[in-house]
């Protein structure tokens, strides 16, 4: 295991990283002037205007809520179908290539089926969202639950451990480091799927909001809504990247 | 002293403990232009209880797999195992412990939760899982490593972890698949010190698997030396140790005896296993 740099070095780095990207961001904003993209100063009043108002609140509540639902299906319905389609060896094989190309397959275009399944609203945001998630984790579950290594379970059955014995104490234990870096592409491609379902045919949500302010040329407000997004999926990407580290940095082959 | 072909020591005329009758595997082909490859056997054995037997013979003669039938991890295409009295068939029977050839700690859990990990699966209480899982720290040298996490000990001591694991259920038969494959000679001479030295604590019978001629002849009371592939047993060779010994056995002028009678045993079929991987 490698020493870890230490705190100053390593919070250095991202203090350093985070000025350059605000200073480029506020080099661009005077180039391409206030009615193309809005300052760093500015995108943060205005976020604090939103952060403040009501209805923004209920914006906030309805892509929550829709990302929740969404995240569960995604996660729990990855987590099962990756964890079956692994085990049963034949079935991975016939359904990893389709699933590959259903994660190249660009699903706005599966939109208009969906809003015709579940009609306008929350629903169909969720179904939305949960299909951009759900693939990566299944299929990041599937290999996680392929590539355990065939001397665990030679262990399991000489322990004579029984079949749920073996899946609670030996498999998921094995596999948890990839499912929780396949929970954390599941996590941003999901949020992504929330977000363009709320762009078209809502009339609720942070994605509203944004595809609102695109139509009135309301250009901080767009860079405000964006900027609250990146800061949300950052901080969340942020904590499963830790987990995700922790778990793999005990698995190191010193 | 006489190298002939004996029983095990305490062996009583039919009471073996674990024996394999005419055992054969044939593994079927990847697809329909190849042939069958016949692994192993056939091969008859029987294990005195309390014996320690090694296996030594060249690359790829069925070892491993003759040790995967014998723990019940694979079926034989023919013949018939037997566990005390009672057939094995597919599946490991209860009073057997298995040591991998590769280092099969459990990277999630730390070095004192992978050795009770077994008990704890078989409803053992807290106290006694406790009392048995640091007498086994102790006796494999791993007690000041009990919070570690596997990662951060040597390969050594993740395969000690490993027997130590092993070793907590008490098994009557333990099946060890080169366990020190990967370690260098001196640990390996220490570690086969520790292991005669389990051996004779537990009373359990040893079966070892090995791939060093030395290692064989200074731990065994008989060796069993394997063909090439087909694997079938060649040569019985019974050292006539003491229950008493350790590694400082590798002086006795005995010892180079039986390393000798192995090799010359052994050269000609090593030739043809190289020679049938060209």
């Amino acid at each position: 295991m490698s020493a870890r740099a230490p705190a100053w070095q390593r919070y250095g780095d991202i203090l350093a990283l985070l000025a350059a990207l605000v200073l480029l961001w506020w080099g661009l904003a005077r180039l391409a002037g206030p009615e193309a993209l809005t300052g760093p100063a500015e995108t943060l009043a205005r976020a604090g205007e939103l952060l403040d108002s009501r209805r923004f609140h209920g914006h906030i509540a309805e892509s929550l809520t829709a990302l929740g639902y969404a995240l569960l299906l995604a996660a729990l319905g990855g987590l099962g179908l990756g964890t079956w389609l692994g085990v049963r060896r034949l079935a991975g094989q016939v359904a990893e290539p389709i699933l590959v190309a259903l994660y190249a397959l660009p699903k706005i275009t599966l939109y208009p089926v969906i809003l015709l399944i579940f009609g306008l609203g929350l629903p169909a945001k969720v179904a939305f969202g949960a299909i951009h998630g759900i693939i990566p984790v299944t299929i990041f579950t599937l290999n996680a639950v392929r590539t355990i290594r065939p001397v665990y379970l030679k262990v399991a059955r000489t322990l004579r451990l029984t079949p749920w014995q073996a899946f609670r104490t030996v498999w998921l234990p094995a596999a948890l480091p990839e499912i929780v870096s396949g929970q954390r592409v599941g996590f941003a491609l999901t949020l992504l799927g929330v977000l363009i379902g709320e762009m078209f045919a809502s009339q609720r949500g942070v994605g509203f909001v944004i595809i609102n302010a695109i139509g009135l040329n309301d250009v901080p407000t767009i860079m405000a809504a964006a900027f609250l997004l990146a800061a949300f999926a950052a901080t969340v990407s942020a904590i499963l990247l830790k987990i995700d580290r922790a778990l793999h940095r005990r698995t190191l082959r010193a | 002293m006489t190298l002939a072909a004996v029983a095990g020591p305490g062996l009583r005329a039919g009471e073996a403990h674990a024996a394999l009758r005419g055992v054969t595997r044939v593994f079927p082909p990847a697809d329909r232009r190849q042939a069958p490859v016949h692994a192993l056997g056939p091969v008859d054995l029987d294990l005195a209880r309390g014996e320690f037997f090694a296996v030594v013979g060249p690359s790829g003669c069925g070892k491993s797999t003759l040790l995967e039938i014998l723990a019940g991890l694979a079926a034989p295409t023919e013949g018939e195992v037997v566990f005390e009295g009672a057939p094995v068939r597919g599946s490991p029977p209860d009073g057997v412990g298995v040591v991998f050839q590769e280092d099969a700690s459990f990277p999630w859990l730390t070095v004192w939760d992978n050795v009770a990990f077994g008990l704890r699966r078989a409803g053992t209480d807290a106290a006694e899982t406790a009392r048995r899982v640091d007498h086994a720290l102790g006796f494999m040298g791993l007690a000041g490593f009990a919070r570690a996490y596997p990662a951060q000990l040597s390969g050594g001591m993740r395969q000690r972890v490993c027997i130590a694991r092993t070793l907590v259920l008490e098994p009557r038969l333990i099946l060890l698949d080169e366990p020190f494959g990967a370690l260098d000679q001196q640990t390996r001479l220490l570690m086969g010190d520790e292991l005669l030295r389990l051996w004779r604590d537990t009373g359990a019978t040893i079966l070892l698997i090995t791939h060093a001629l030395d290692e064989a002849a200074m731990l065994s009371d008989r060796i069993g030396v394997m063909s090439a592939r087909p694997g079938r047993f060649i040569d019985m060779v019974a050292t006539g140790w003491p229950r008493e010994r350790d590694s400082t056995i590798v002086a006795d002028a005995a010892f180079g005896e039986v390393t000798a009678r192995l090799w010359s045993s052994l050269r000609a079929e090593s030739l043809k296993a190289l020679g049938g991987e060209r």
